[in-house]
């Protein structure tokens, strides 16, 4: 089918995590003597690696009233140390033949360089050296500003989409920090400061908060020569605090929301459920909501899909997402688009009723059948790359999981059953704890 | 991790600067060439078609037929309906994706090699006997009905339709490939299978493939995949030279960024100066951070998220083209500093220092790609649209190294015109000239 660019762009990133992991992968880890996790995963295909530095810290860490700093620190880390000058990081790596960036989420904030393997030793060299050495003027903090201000422009202001997101996050969580975008709200981001981001800095970045990944062509002897020769030196935090952040009261509220944006002119209904996440040692509830989300919305013989697009016309899109690997409790969500001449209200009360008959129907075994073997193939496809090996990883890691739960999620996937599925559907399908959003055109044009 | 002896053999990379890749060419006895990198480590195979010509095929008043046919491919083939299909894909974890672009239709499959045959004689239906049902057709229709009207108020598409339609006028380049409602509307059942059998012809065929397959099971199996396609499609359309002028125009929309794309005629891979070419636009913009509009319009001036160049070498033109976006107040000295460094690198070219940084990044950078069976297969079948040679990888880095600073001078002064670049802004931009030239929303 044709996908709608849009839209699916948005809930890709989702998607991915829904993905089978495979027990298989040539995965070694060990912590350094400071406390520093390292994991290295075996690719000796081509003679290049990635490697990287997550931090147990991400805009759900950061503190009240200086929302972004999490992601503005992010950016100031490609500033200067003292050993490099402000731009002098990147510039080494591009040198080198290599690319380099990094990125931030609501659990972790991440740092990578793909490079030829033999350049390994300089690229540890280089993170270790900005993971405590980081020089920064207040020239640095008000370019820098401007920079991440003008990406909020182009990721959120510019998108009714991104915009409504926002709104139904912040009503989804009545505490957690994860009802906080995380590039920021605008009002705090203008006013993040030098004493802000070093704050952050200073609180998060050390070894015992980070996770050293090694993805490619380097063995872990090799890894862990070279990692304890440049990060093993580097004192632990002492000072460093468990992540216990506000969590979540009883949520016994249905709320609804209607964003208006002359800017729309598809409109849609989203919806999403608190729900909970894959948590150590126990991944049973979490799995079988992913298999939920395959037989709800996975492709074309999904029943959101079959019902709504194929048998009845009503919608030209429909999906349900669920993102397992979180630390604190996540979501699950819906989606439809309805067809031209269809209303908002008829697409949402046909969504629901084709839920709730799916629940009274029981799980197809043949669509459950087919849905396991694809996630059995993923863990082939997905030994193709590396670097995505080790982002699963990371984010896995980040979240408070081990390394052995996520060898052993696709066993755990594989163990779901039909029952489990449709007991899963009915826990988590509590409107009480949902946000239900309607996406809209500006008045005149309305419904 | 001994299981990954074998295959080093056949991905052989001396040292980071050569791309010592081994790739096979195969004929199949109904004489269908295929470039391929076998690599047997993982039990799977990732397959590449690509048609030459792609929506630029469309008829002039059937805009959007070859994008509608495209979309249709996997909804119904052979005995099966679309349901059907979606279902024996799934049963085999086969993945067939296929995309439309102004000069290509490009099938990217992968399969596992426990049900490979399988999995082919799935794929073979779509190509050769796609059924376009008539659900089917007003299904994906709508979807691309839908489509459209997200785009009509999306700054990005609104900048990209715009900015073509000015840079490309009276030719297929020139306006959307989805089409517009109304083309799309219009499109009839014989209008799609029109655009099929134009499109999917073996004349305009190339096919690569890396991954658990040998190169007698690869000549073997092309026949029966790709052998009952028509033999010859539509004509491709006329090359299309650029005639931008210098300037900005403008289309008014409510919205706090600006988003702007700016170009003029660029450089075609064929042309001798395409090496100096392309190291000159790493310096300018194409690069990472270190690019001279990185570090004037962001690293300096705070002025943007991103702002980067790209050398557009289509089938029948070419552009030296980028994407900027700032807040509506602050585009305008953007725009500004953008101009001032196309002149300045067309007057003084780049620095020995410069030039050196750019060649060791794209010569070490190079290798990296080859970095599993999906970028192979991607590569290969790319290589081969662009009638490169089957050794191309090889000596690659060698014509960047060859590079002088001379050169990059040259071509420069030629390339880059500051009295041809043209800005096309979506937004509500403040405090540009009194001269811009203002648009409305295209389609609207």
């Amino acid at each position: 089918m044709l996908r709608r660019a849009s839209l699916v762009a948005a809930l890709s990133a989702v998607a991915l995590a829904a993905q089978a992991e495979d027990a298989r992968e040539p995965v070694t880890s060990f912590t350094l003597g400071n406390g520093m996790e390292v994991v290295v995963i075996e690719d000796h295909r081509a003679p290049a690696v990635v490697h990287m530095v997550w931090y147990r810290a991400g805009s759900a860490d950061e503190s009240a009233g200086s929302s972004g700093v999490a992601h503005f620190l992010e950016h100031l880390l490609f500033k200067g140390t003292h050993r490099r000058a402000s731009g002098e990081f990147s510039k080494i790596v591009a040198a080198n033949g290599g690319t380099d960036n990094a990125f931030t989420s609501f659990d972790y904030t991440g740092y990578f360089q793909r490079v030829a393997s033999d350049r390994l030793d300089l690229m540890m060299e280089m993170e270790s050296d900005r993971m405590v050495n980081l020089q920064l003027d207040e020239a640095d903090i008000a370019t820098e500003r401007d920079v991440i201000i003008e990406e909020r422009n182009t990721r959120v202001e510019n998108d009714p989409g991104a915009l409504f997101s926002e709104q139904r996050n912040a009503a989804q969580y009545l505490n957690h920090r994860y009802g906080v975008p995380v590039i920021g709200w605008r009002h705090e981001m203008e006013a993040l400061d030098l004493q802000k981001a070093l704050e952050f800095y200073q609180q998060n970045y050390a070894p015992n908060n980070a996770i050293l990944i090694v993805a490619g062509d380097a063995t872990p002897e090799e890894v862990r020569a070279l990692a304890e020769k440049h990060y093993g030196p580097i004192p632990a935090n002492p000072a460093l605090k468990p992540r216990a952040r506000p969590q979540e009261p009883p949520q016994n509220t249905e709320r609804r929301l209607i964003f208006r944006d002359a800017r729309v002119s598809q409109p849609y209904v989203m919806r999403t459920y608190l729900a909970p996440e894959r948590d150590p040692g126990l991944q049973e509830k979490a799995a079988a909501l992913v298999v939920l989300s395959e037989i709800l919305g996975g492709g074309q013989t999904s029943v959101l899909t079959q019902k709504l697009q194929f048998e009845t016309q009503t919608a030209v899109y429909t999906s349900a997402f669920y993102d397992a690997t979180s630390l604190d409790d996540t979501t699950f969500g819906l989606i439809i688009v309805p067809s031209e001449g269809v209303s908002l209200q008829d697409a949402e009360a046909a969504l629901d009723a084709t839920v709730a008959q799916f629940i009274q129907d029981g799980v197809d075994p043949e669509q459950l059948e087919r849905i396991k073997f694809q996630m059995k193939a993923q863990q082939i496809y997905a030994r193709d790359s590396a670097d995505k090996i080790a982002r699963r990883y990371g984010a896995a890691l980040t979240a408070g999981l081990t390394v052995e739960d996520v060898q052993a999620w696709p066993d755990v996937l594989q163990a779901v059953s039909g029952d489990d599925v449709i007991a899963a559907a009915r826990s988590v399908f509590d409107r009480k704890k949902s946000v239900t959003g309607w996406l809209m055109a500006a008045e005149e044009v309305g419904q | 991790m001994k299981a990954f002896v074998a295959v080093v053999l056949s991905f052989l990379i001396v040292s980071p600067a050569v791309a010592e890749i081994e790739i096979t060419e195969v004929t199949s006895p109904g004489g269908i060439t295929a470039w391929l990198v076998p690599e047997p480590s993982i039990p799977f195979v990732s397959l590449e078609i690509r048609f030459k010509g792609g929506a630029s095929l469309d008829l002039p008043d059937r805009r959007g037929a070859t994008n509608l046919m495209v979309g249709l491919l996997e909804e119904g083939a052979g005995e099966m309906d679309a349901q059907q299909f979606a279902q024996a894909s799934e049963e085999l974890a086969a993945r067939f994706k296929y995309s439309v672009y102004d000069d290509a239709v490009s099938v990217s499959a992968q399969f596992l090699s426990e049900n490979q045959d399988s999995a082919l004689a799935l794929l073979r239906e779509t190509l050769v006997a796609p059924r376009f049902d008539a659900d089917a057709i007003e299904r994906v229709r709508a979807q691309v009905l839908s489509g459209l009207r997200s785009d009509a108020t999306d700054p990005d598409s609104i900048v990209g339709a715009a900015f073509d339609q000015v840079m490309f006028p009276n030719h297929p380049y020139g306006s959307r490939y989805e089409g517009t409602l109304e083309s799309v509307s219009a499109l009839t059942r014989d209008d799609i299978v029109a655009a099929w059998q134009g499109a999917l012809a073996r004349d305009r065929i190339y096919v690569s493939a890396a991954g658990d397959i040998t190169p007698e099971a690869m000549a073997g199996l092309l026949d029966r995949l790709l052998g009952d396609l028509p033999a010859t499609g539509r004509p491709q359309p006329p090359d299309i030279p650029v005639k931008a002028s210098a300037g900005v125009t403008v289309i008014p929309f409510d919205t706090p960024q600006s988003v702007a794309l700016f170009g003029h005629e660029g450089i075609g891979m064929d042309d001798p100066d395409f090496f100096p070419a392309y190291l000159m636009n790493v310096v300018l913009g194409g690069g990472g951070f270190e690019a001279r509009l990185m570090t004037e319009v962001r690293e300096k001036r705070g002025l943007t998220y991103g702002v980067y160049t790209y050398l557009a070498t289509k089938d029948h033109a070419a552009l030296v083209a980028g994407r900027v976006a700032s807040a509506n107040n602050r585009v305008a000295e953007a725009i500004q500093v953008i101009t001032d460094e196309w002149a300045k690198m067309a007057n003084d070219g780049v620095t020995q220092d410069e030039l050196d940084q750019a060649k060791t990044y794209l010569t070490g950078s190079y290798p990296l790609r080859f970095d599993g069976n999906g970028p192979i297969a991607a590569i290969l079948a790319g290589m081969q649209m662009d009638d490169f040679p089957i050794d191309y990888a090889r000596t690659r880095n060698a014509r960047i190294e060859a590079v002088t600073l001379e050169d990059v001078k040259r071509v420069a002064a030629r390339l880059l015109k500051p009295e041809a670049l043209r800005f096309v802004v979506v937004g509500q931009p403040e405090g540009l000239p009194d001269a811009a030239q203002v648009l409305p929303v295209p389609g609207q």
